[in-house]
């Protein structure tokens, strides 16, 4: 049973944590973070869910008390975006190091400055090497049902890693679509308790939480970490695939749109995948051979899996909607570096959009593709659409 | 090779036993070092309670120790600094209302 509403981004992650029930959620608000702990402190008021808000002061201090709530054995959660993550950031880095299973949806706006409040990925771009699992969500139904594989995902035994719901500020989290909402009891079986070991306000076991560990254990600390988010990789199918018994959805790595037997792809992430299916449907009308593969789980990242996907491509364009000052845009990275193996590389190219905010538009996602089909492509020349000369 | 334990032996997460500082002596950081003049010692615990370290410790003594102006001070009563665990800060000098404390150099 399930039921559609008509929801935007923010309460579609909301309608998720009112399915999740957390013991605990750390609200600070933040353009375009905000509406998501406001529908979620509804909830609380008119005792729908039995969970505990706090009210912080800071971005800094709503993940500390998220940290400290889940050490004690909560389940917790906060929300934020760009300058809160960025405020975060001592915390977003001791999450994952001390393994507590916190799923925070962020909603992705640029960073400053200049300062700006509208969507682009500089924020959780920045984070990329910090450790968190990080899923990508195209609209407001992708937006519900990642948050509840993710709380699933970061709380496995085999995993226990924090996860980052991203959806685009403003345009998925203001927008209003149909999103189905999947009967509450069935959710709540799939969520089901988080499984303890132990308690830390047990006093006859006392143990330390984040001790310190320098030359002598740091290293093998940080190898755990590592083989803990390598492991999410195979997790996240098999968590993806229960879920796929409730929505009747896979929940692969990446989407892939047209795609297998494209001559050119376009390679993006989040809502801007919407906009680029459009062109590949009409572009396919015309009888041009394109397609898009959209990212979903980003970290850790499926390199065999992209790399098997694009091996028979002739053209690949990277949009990237952030900038890695000074080095390769950050998705753009990630799909050449995945492509070394292959004996016979497809060409590549980056294209950059829609920093602060700017629309893309279906000419410009148009103009791309047809660069790619021509094989103008250059893969050391960086590319921007949209841009003022 | 090493005692240490490799990395798919210990305990996932920082987690360690509760108590594990107690293993991890830090009086090796220490510049200045109090040296304890018991003579002019009242035993008022201020040293106690001000040091950040718990390096003072205490104990219960029936028989009592010898302290400022000869007198005999029975119960509580503080003993020698632990030098493993003391950093040398120095806040036991500032708060010692007799002066039975004296920051030094040490090793000159």
């Amino acid at each position: 049973m399930s039921i559609v509403k008509s929801l935007t981004g923010a309460q579609a992650a909301a309608e998720a944590m009112r399915q999740i029930n957390p013991d605990v959620v750390v609200a600070y608000p933040i353009t375009p973070q905000t509406p998501i702990v406001e529908y979620f402190a509804e909830f609380v008021a008119n005792g729908i869910v039995n969970t505990e808000t706090i009210p912080v002061e800071s971005e800094h201090s709503a993940l500390s008390a998220a940290v400290g709530a889940s050490a004690a054995g909560a389940r917790a959660m906060c929300a934020t975006s760009s300058q809160g993550l960025a405020l975060m950031w001592e915390i977003v880095a001791a999450t994952p190091g001390l393994r507590l299973p916190i799923v925070m949806p962020l909603v992705n706006r640029a960073l400053s400055a200049p300062i700006n409040i509208h969507c682009d990925h500089s924020d959780v771009m920045g984070t990329l090497t910090l450790g968190w699992i990080q899923i990508f969500c195209e609209n407001a139904q992708e937006a519900y049902e990642h948050m509840l594989l993710a709380l699933r995902l970061a709380e496995d035994e085999r995993v226990l890693l924090p996860v980052m719901v991203n959806q685009d500020g403003f345009i998925t989290s203001h927008a209003v679509e149909p999103v189905k909402i999947y009967d509450d009891e069935t959710i709540k079986k799939f969520i089901g308790e988080r499984k303890l070991n132990r308690y830390l306000l047990d006093v006859d076991h006392p143990f330390t939480v984040g001790p310190l560990a320098l030359t002598d254990y740091y290293f093998e600390i940080k190898k755990q970490q590592e083989d803990a988010i390598y492991a999410a990789k195979s997790v996240y199918l098999e968590i993806g695939k229960e879920l796929s018994s409730i929505t009747g959805k896979g929940y692969p790595y990446f989407e892939e749109y047209k795609a297998s037997d494209a001559e050119a792809i376009i390679i993006t992430l989040n809502s801007t995948a919407g906009t680029v299916k459009d062109v590949v449907d009409e572009m396919r009308n015309e009888g041009k051979r394109v397609g898009m593969i959209k990212p979903i789980l980003f970290r850790p990242f499926p390199y065999a899996e992209v790399r098997e996907a694009l091996k028979n491509v002739s053209s690949v364009g990277v949009f990237d909607r952030s900038i890695a000052f000074g080095a390769y845009a950050p998705l753009y990275s990630e799909v050449r570096n995945a492509l070394y193996d292959l004996p016979k590389k497809p060409k590549i190219q980056s294209y950059i959009y829609g920093l602060g905010g700017r629309d893309i538009f279906k000419s410009e996602i148009r103009f791309s593709f047809n660069e790619l089909l021509d094989g103008k492509v250059d893969p050391n020349i960086q590319n921007y659409l949209g841009l003022r000369g | 090779m090493s005692d240490k334990k490799g990395y798919k032996e210990i305990e996932r997460g920082t987690i360690l036993p509760a108590g594990t500082s107690r293993e991890y002596k830090t009086g090796g950081w220490k510049v200045l070092k109090p040296v304890f003049d018991p003579a002019k010692c009242t035993h008022c615990m201020l040293c106690v309670v001000f040091c950040p370290d718990m390096a003072i410790p205490v104990i219960e003594s029936k028989e009592g120790i010898q302290g400022k102006g000869g007198k005999v001070y029975k119960g509580w009563v503080r003993c020698e600094t632990n030098f493993d665990y003391c950093k040398g800060c120095g806040i036991c000098e500032v708060e010692c209302p007799t002066e039975a404390i004296k920051m030094e150099r040490e090793g000159f």
